[in-house]
């Protein structure tokens, strides 16, 4: 099951966990909000690991998954971006503004003509799957060198051309990571995969790739990067569309 | 032996009563008892989110499962939950694979709604009870190991001695134990060698694992101590090990249980909470 269908699930599981007396003690909003400071845990002790800024383990071509499952979604539906494919992403540009000296956007053929990275790295998913794919793509800290980020800038929010959540500005893709992963040599906007590329259903023309966290971090259909102080006034104000949806910011784990 | 004739019956010999368990063993061994039902119920919620189990570094829906719990649905109609292991096929319609939910409506999903935490199908909230779940499990665990080794608890009470390990008398433990004879006496105021190596199969083994496992999950964790996934031969493979091995902690529970009720629920339990234990005597007949 993808996670777009879980939230069916979800809605329908409302009716049960309120007919169960257990369910209602343990998913009471003060339960859930202690619980919720194991994950601050998490994040401080993880940030302590990762202190020194390890790369995440690369592997071998021969080691590539056969086949590279594609989740969420997996074609763009918004007349937009189907205006963009038809072109090749000839139009296509990825706008970097917010907190920076210089608001710029890039062509893909930019981007392409920046350093590049390539990395084999090991996809892990939330619902517990992994496959191992090859990335290309220039390092994001390339092109925030380029716009120049404000002093006042802590966060980098990725608004994506896919409407995950249904029609509607409140159903688009967003994904958010702070400067500690901005900087990080593998963080790469990718727009090859596999030595091809990026497939439309792996997020074409660019999606980020920030290893050491989970797959829905790993927005698709990147179209601009705003960086900001403060995520509370963007969409839900959690910092993501899985966050919104009552998953953790930090996905480390 | 001649029938003794008197006026005063001999007095009942009196029992012994020992402290049996220490403070801090009966606390963390409550606790445990808490956030290991816990962890093994939001962790089946969180199994259920993808309920196929690989080996090695990767795995997802194109590849070959050596377990999955899943439903199949004939052409003549009529779907079966089945668990698959390897080649071998399960029906489990009801439990495994396919389930009703609290609505008496059938589900699709790996474990049934009643053994799961939440009661629904909810990754995020199973997610950030596993985890808050795991640092007390660990906190309680580095707890009793640190104080256990302060206070000479491991070393007197579980670790092995020469006379635990030698073949007769693990020999004559073993038939105790399928003729479900429970020592009396002295005897019964320590260990003896299979309860031993049980307790410290979970302690050195089993418990660590579970976190070792938990945290080769983990991306973050695996950048920074990539030893972890090449110990355990992949991510996929160290999600294997942490199923596998809480299953063999269902195991244990299970046998522990079932020993405390034949060795007497009511001494045993007791010797738990308050720490009183009754030493049982040689019946007379």
């Amino acid at each position: 099951m993808t996670l777009a269908s879980r939230r069916g699930v979800l809605g329908a599981g409302l009716g049960g966990l309120l007919l169960s007396g257990c369910d209602r003690v343990t998913g009471s909003p003060s339960v859930q909000s202690f619980i919720g400071h194991g994950q601050d845990l998490t994040f401080h002790a993880q940030r302590l690991l990762l202190s020194g800024q390890p790369l995440a383990r690369e592997f071998k071509p021969s080691d590539v998954s056969p086949v590279f499952k594609a989740n969420g979604s997996l074609t763009p539906t918004s007349d937009a971006y189907k205006a963009l494919l038809a072109d090749n992403f000839a139009t296509w540009r990825l706008m970097v503004d917010g907190l920076v000296t210089a608001p710029m956007s890039f062509s893909l053929e930019e981007l392409k003509a920046m350093p590049s990275r390539t990395q084999i790295t090991r996809h892990d998913c939330v619902e517990g799957w992994s496959a191992i794919g090859g990335w290309t793509g220039v390092p994001l800290s390339q092109v925030l060198r380029r716009v120049g980020l404000r002093p006042d800038a802590r966060f980098l929010v990725f608004h994506c051309a896919d409407n995950l959540g249904g029609a509607g500005e409140g159903g688009l893709y967003y994904e958010s990571i702070d400067l500690f992963d901005a900087f990080h040599p593998q963080t790469i906007l990718a727009y090859a995969m596999n030595g091809a590329p990026l497939p439309v259903a792996h997020g074409a023309p660019l999606r980020l790739r920030v290893e050491r966290q989970l797959g829905y971090k790993q927005a698709k259909y990147v179209m601009r990067i705003e960086a900001t102080d403060r995520l509370d006034r963007i969409h839900g104000g959690r910092g993501g569309f899985w966050e919104d949806r009552g998953y953790e910011w930090y996905a480390g784990i | 032996m001649t029938a003794v004739t008197s006026d005063f019956a001999p007095a009942p010999p009196k029992p012994e009563v020992i402290r049996r368990h220490g403070l801090v063993v009966r606390l963390t061994h409550w606790l445990n008892v808490i956030v290991i039902s816990m962890l093994l119920m939001s962790g089946l919620n969180i199994f259920n989110a993808h309920p196929r189990l690989y080996w090695g570094q990767a795995g997802a829906d194109f590849d070959r499962p050596w377990l999955e719990l899943t439903v199949e649905t004939p052409v003549s109609g009529g779907a079966r939950g089945v668990a698959r292991i390897s080649d071998r096929e399960i029906e489990t319609t009801g439990l495994l694979g396919l389930s009703r939910g609290p609505d008496g409506h059938w589900l699709v999903q790996g474990f049934p709604n009643w053994a799961t935490l939440p009661g629904t199908r909810d990754l995020a909230t199973a997610r950030r009870w596993h985890f808050f779940l795991a640092w007390l499990f660990v906190i309680n665990g580095a707890a009793y190991w640190l104080i256990g080794l302060a206070n000479g608890h491991l070393r007197r009470d579980i670790g092995l001695t020469r006379g635990d390990i030698r073949p007769r008398n693990l020999w004559r433990s073993i038939i105790d134990h399928v003729r479900l004879k429970h020592p009396v006496g002295d005897e019964a105021k320590r260990y003896n060698v299979l309860q031993k190596l049980a307790y410290l199969a979970v302690i050195v083994l089993l418990l660590p694992t579970m976190v070792l496992t938990g945290l080769t999950m983990s991306p973050g964790v695996d950048a920074a101590l990539p030893w972890l996934t090449v110990l355990f031969g992949g991510r996929q493979s160290a999600r294997a090990l942490h199923f596998i091995t809480a299953n063999l902690i269902v195991l244990f529970v299970i046998v522990h249980v079932v020993e405390v009720f034949l060795a007497g629920a009511w001494n045993e339990i007791r010797s738990m909470i308050t720490g009183r234990y009754v030493v049982p005597m040689e019946k007379h007949r």
